[in-house]
């Protein structure tokens, strides 16, 4: 436990400190976004949205190399990716009514299948599991910085429209009663779990990351009584799991996002069959 | 128009994927009428609900409400769902979930005001004691009587209701009806019943609704072997004779 104390203060170590600043900076986002997400119950739609994003980082390395355009990072054809996604499959899942399920599915495969292609088509080496799995290494202070800029647009916004988001997710159809427009509120939702996504590439990757986004507010549900309260509990959980998964992953050298992610799979897990056999 | 009109259905049809649910349905619920709309499983009960409400639009036809178009006087009317589409894991107080029916463009935070209004309608359906349990935790009928407390905080002058007595027993519904019978004095009311050929008590006018729609005003009856099926007085709705001064036959 020092150990790892020393070790993420050692300078030689910044990664590390940055890991951890990420996790809790990006837990803030994760905790309030992750309970809209599982009470809503579209789980589905932010996978499908996580993958697409694949597809955005492919396009910018594509261009970058193949275009020239130095200025389109990763991060931007994620983020511009990932709001597409967002709007395109918000407006499938209001409009399509029957083949929903398949639309998305059909777009979650296609956005990451396409990522891949244009990376064929892109020059040199790129370590695609980084995107997948996540790599801590890779956290830069400008990552940091981004990640604080989302906490501030997703809690402000959170709040200003806090009653709104509850009525879409408790009874939609109640709501737009109320004169409130419901699919207006609903893209909002998606676009905001989009970017925060995105931003929690770096950490956990596109492939697990709807798994953080879920299971501390699955977690949070068994204890809280209200909206806020999920949220709050979702935050604490998300940090604790991410420091934890990380602290792990320092020490036994294993990848930080799988560790991160089977550590909190497992809690859920116990928790679940604790809640399950009390209840009965 | 005659004044006290409220809603008028003027020739509607309504098809959901190829399939006619309603057809040239014609209908006028008048202020302070108090009916029942049953029929069979997808005969388009909650279908005409909904019409009503300006969620769906109707083929063909004209709906007006207080003579405007539906989605324009919404304000003006209350709505309770089945709760059994309501998500049973959400974490919410009673409180929370009767706020919801103070939801408004205008305004993004409540007021007390809007809390005040929320405790009246709490109180009006018995359930004060409850105001901070949890949603979740309440019987069947409990949440009936609390959604139905959220479609009357925001002080409607039409409510309708979705199978509000579905999943109830006969004392918690007897009871909902009292407390509806109520509320009449003050607003319109229009329920669906899942019950075909039996009505409580308490409604004034029966909505027979299959493909077409027919209303009927109850018709009371002392028969001591309905009792005993039903435990508790009944009215009937008679399908075989022409009925008061809106009569009509079948045919």
């Amino acid at each position: 436990m020092i150990d790892m104390v020393y070790a993420i203060f050692d300078p030689d170590n910044l990664f590390l400190k940055y890991a951890f600043i990420m996790g809790a900076l990006a837990s803030i986002s994760f905790g309030i976004i992750g309970t809209f997400v599982t009470i809503k119950k579209i789980g589905y739609l932010a996978g499908a949205i996580s993958h697409c994003v694949f597809g955005g980082i492919g396009l910018a390395l594509f261009l970058q190399v193949n275009a020239g355009l130095t200025w389109f990072d990763p991060m931007l054809g994620a983020v511009l990716a990932a709001i597409v996604a967002a709007v395109t499959v918000g407006l499938v899942s209001l409009h399509a009514k029957e083949r929903e399920d398949t639309i998305i599915g059909t777009l979650w495969a296609v956005g990451m299948a396409s990522g891949i292609l244009l990376i064929d088509r892109t020059p040199g080496y790129f370590n695609l599991s980084s995107y997948l799995f996540g790599d801590i290494l890779l956290i830069s202070s400008k990552d940091l910085l981004y990640v604080a800029c989302l906490d501030a647009l997703v809690l402000s916004v959170s709040i200003l429209f806090f009653n709104r988001f509850f009525g879409v997710c408790f009874d939609n159809e109640f709501t737009s009663l109320r004169g409130i427009n419901t699919s207006f509120f609903y893209l909002l939702l998606l676009i905001l779990t989009a970017l925060t996504v995105v931003l929690m590439v770096r950490i956990v990757g596109i492939v697990l990351v709807i798994a953080l986004l879920t299971i501390p507010s699955a977690i949070a549900s068994f204890y809280a009584k209200r909206l806020w309260q999920m949220m709050l509990y979702s935050c604490l959980f998300c940090t604790l799991f991410t420091w934890t998964g990380l602290c792990l992953s320092y020490s036994w050298s294993l990848s930080s996002g799988p560790t991160i992610i089977v550590l909190s799979g497992a809690v859920y897990l116990v928790l679940l069959i604790i809640h399950k056999f009390l209840r009965s | 128009m005659q004044n006290d009109h409220q809603i008028i259905l003027n020739n509607i049809s309504f098809a959901y994927k190829q399939r006619n649910v309603l057809e040239n349905v014609d209908l006028v619920i008048k202020k302070g009428e108090f009916a029942s709309i049953v029929g069979p499983n997808g005969g388009g009960k909650t279908t005409l609900l909904k019409l009503i409400l300006g969620l769906i639009k109707p083929d063909r036809g004209v709906i007006r409400v207080f003579g405007k178009s539906p989605d324009k006087v919404r304000q003006q009317m209350g709505y309770m769902p089945q709760y059994a589409h309501l998500d049973m894991d959400f974490p919410a107080t009673v409180m929370d979930v009767v706020l919801m029916g103070r939801l408004a463009k205008s305004n993004l935070w409540f007021s007390k005001k809007d809390k005040v209004e929320v405790l009246t309608a709490i109180d009006e359906v018995g359930m004060t004691a409850f105001v901070n349990t949890e949603f979740n935790e309440l019987s069947g009928g409990q949440k009936q009587r609390i959604l139905i407390a959220r479609a009357l905080c925001s002080s409607p002058d039409i409510l309708l209701l979705d199978e509000p007595t579905a999943n109830v027993d006969h004392e918690t519904e007897e009871n909902l009806f009292s407390i509806l019978q109520k509320l009449n004095a003050k607003m319109t009311i229009l329920l669906v019943s899942h019950d075909l050929g039996f009505v409580s008590k308490y409604v004034k006018s029966v909505i027979c609704v299959n493909r077409q729609v027919v209303i009927h005003p109850t018709t009371l009856i002392n028969g001591a072997m309905i009792k005993d099926i039903y435990h508790g007085d009944l009215k009937m709705v008679r399908h075989d004779h022409r009925c008061s001064e809106e009569g009509h036959t079948h045919d």
